[in-house]
């Protein structure tokens, strides 16, 4: 035990006298979720757009105001002609032109029916549907406004309910998704480099030739890393929790047990990473693309697995980190207990075994 | 008088798929000796070195290294060896002193008995003013010097080197010997593997390794005679060409 204590000890010089782990550890973390919680939204606040009026009447006028209201859009500029839509684009600020029809007013009297065309900049199309979809709403509350005197034959009335994120906060999204990439980074990542670069420098050798037994180096290594992501995961969370305002609906309790558990499971990738790489850099261009690049891709973190292509959603099940983003969205977004994602849990606890016992086999060998 | 072997090794081999690295070796160290392991670069010293330190498993043959087994002991074995090898391999990111505890930290050794071997050895190095500096800042020769010292933190029975003086200037390799020789007088048994022919003829008994095989072993003065040589680089050059 006291052969242990000495070894984490140092473990830790090694990670305190390293700026650039010491950046990886604490910086990034930090940069990371105040990066994708202000910067990467997919919300739609202030679009600066365009109006093309070419009747100008009452109806639109009361439209425009609407529009112009709502804190969802900016009315940036006036166009006059139908070319000049097509430049207000090209200069890139405006993402949509609200085009009202000659005699907008008189054709709604006359036919019951006035057309707006409404053209946003595609180029986002995320945008321009979330766009889209915001004026349709804005149109549809106008027009049952002003109905409302009148008594339908029948009418459908959908009444919407977004739960568990009412206000449509991407960093909601986004919270568990940081987390863990950062988890997965500061374990897998950090560790299998650590591992390597003991090969690299000889001393691992050293470490083998003395009575330390090979299971104990490798836990004298992964220990710190433990301390320190779930630091890491503790931060991430108060900075949700107080700067972004991110409910942790579920228990606290089981929403650390949970991180833990990924963390095992990260570290012991980055073992197995560890057991495969023999330079510090092949680590870490086996844990960016052979980790990263799936957990950002494949987890269900930016891109919904449901709408991903069947092949694509069979290999995301392979994905720790997809089932460990469905916990803790459960846990913290919908306050989930044990009941609902005992499955999951269970699926990372058999992974991580899996993966301790596929680098305890490749161990041996390397040792022979 | 009879001494003890501390390792016997009876047709040693080890093979990687079908190559041969070191092929049926036969030999033993008495207690106490300096024993020269010399080869050319790829000769099987390293490999041959690593079955007797026991991170290498032999294909076939026995050893026995302070009396326990290669296959079966290499626990006990552990104990028992200090191992400095061809790559520096202190921590260059730990103090000479943060150094000294770990590694005697990890051989088991008590805290008072760490303090009190830290102390000796940064003062016989003669490193008190910068025993507080980061190991990555002292000089080659220095960090082998305290590299070795530190292989012999917890009194090992033998201790392995495994090419200890490369890159060093021969000032400092006169001084590393010394040191090996005063290891040796208190009772250790030195086992080193060198390239470096003159040095040779600082060991009591040296074994000439050639292709995986052990081709001569004797005293260096007997080899000499035995090659009608006057240095041990021409025992060495001589016996290559006649093995061609």
């Amino acid at each position: 035990m006291k052969r242990f204590v000495g070894f984490i000890k140092k473990e830790f010089y090694h990670i305190f006298r390293d700026r650039r782990s010491l950046f990886i550890l604490f910086g990034m973390p930090i940069a990371q979720i105040l990066l994708f919680g202000f910067a990467i939204t997919n919300e739609i606040n202030n679009v600066d757009i365009a109006i093309l009026d070419h009747s100008k009447d009452a109806t639109t006028e009361e439209i425009i105001n609407k529009i112009s209201a709502s804190k969802y859009f900016t009315i940036k500029q006036i166009i006059a002609r139908e070319a000049e839509i097509e430049t207000a684009f090209k200069k890139g600020k405006i993402k949509a032109v609200l085009n009202f029809e000659k005699d907008f007013s008189k054709n709604l009297i006359k036919d019951q029916k006035g057309i707006i065309q409404i053209i946003t900049d595609a180029t986002n199309p995320n945008t321009a549907n979330s766009i889209t979809n915001y004026i349709n709403s804005i149109l549809q509350n106008y027009q049952q406004s002003k109905n409302k005197d009148i008594v339908m034959e029948y009418q459908i009335i959908p009444q919407t309910r977004m739960v568990y994120n009412p206000e449509l906060k991407s960093v909601f999204m986004f919270v568990p998704g940081v987390m863990t990439i950062i988890l997965m980074l500061v374990s897998a990542m950090m560790t299998s480099i650590s591992i390597t670069r003991e090969k690299e420098l000889g001393t691992m050798e050293i470490l083998l030739v003395s009575p330390l037994k090979p299971f104990q180096v490798i836990i004298g290594k992964v220990v710190p890393y433990i301390f320190l992501s779930v630091i890491n995961a503790t931060v991430i969370v108060l900075l949700s929790i107080f700067i972004f305002k991110t409910p942790v609906q579920g228990s606290l309790f089981l929403l650390g047990a949970e991180s833990v558990l990924f963390i095992i499971t990260s570290l012991a990738l980055g073992i197995l990473i560890s057991t495969i790489a023999e330079t510090q850099q092949a680590a870490m261009m086996i844990s960016l693309m052979g980790l990263m690049l799936p957990v950002i891709l494949l987890s269900g973190f930016i891109f919904p697995i449901s709408s991903m292509p069947v092949p694509l959603q069979i290999i995301s099940n392979i994905i720790p980190a997809k089932w460990f983003i469905i916990i803790i969205k459960g846990i913290m977004l919908k306050g989930v207990g044990m009941i609902y994602i005992w499955k999951e849990t269970l699926i990372l606890i058999g992974m991580t075994l899996f993966f301790i016992g596929l680098s305890v086999k490749k161990y041996k060998i390397r040792l022979e | 008088m009879k001494t003890e072997n501390v390792i016997e090794a009876d047709q040693l081999t080890k093979t990687f798929g079908g190559f041969t690295a070191v092929n049926a070796i036969t030999f033993e160290v008495k207690k106490g000796e300096i024993f020269g392991f010399l080869g050319a670069n790829g000769a099987g010293k390293t490999t041959a070195m690593k079955m007797l330190i026991g991170i290498s498993k032999p294909s076939s043959g026995t050893a026995k290294v302070a009396g326990f087994d290669v296959y079966t002991q290499t626990e006990s074995i552990k104990k028992n060896i200090g191992y400095m090898s061809q790559k520096f391999a202190l921590y260059d990111d730990l103090t000479v002193k943060e150094n000294i505890t770990f590694f005697g930290g990890i051989y088991g050794l008590s805290r008072t008995k760490i303090k009190e071997k830290r102390e000796q050895l940064v003062s016989e190095l003669g490193l008190e003013n910068i025993s507080n500096k980061l190991v990555g800042s002292l000089p080659l020769g220095w960090k082998q010097k305290l590299s070795f010292s530190v292989s012999l933190l917890h009194e090992p029975k033998i201790v392995f080197l495994d090419e200890p003086t490369g890159g060093v200037d021969p000032i400092t390799r006169r001084q590393f010997w010394e040191m090996i020789y005063k290891a040796a007088d208190q009772g250790t048994t030195i086992f080193v593997t060198t390239h470096y022919m003159d040095e040779a003829e600082y060991c009591d008994r040296v074994s000439i390794m050639v292709e995986g095989k052990i081709e001569a072993l004797d005293t260096p003065k007997k080899l000499k005679e035995q090659f009608k040589a006057d240095s041990m680089s021409q025992v060495f050059l001589k016996l290559a060409r006649n093995i061609e």
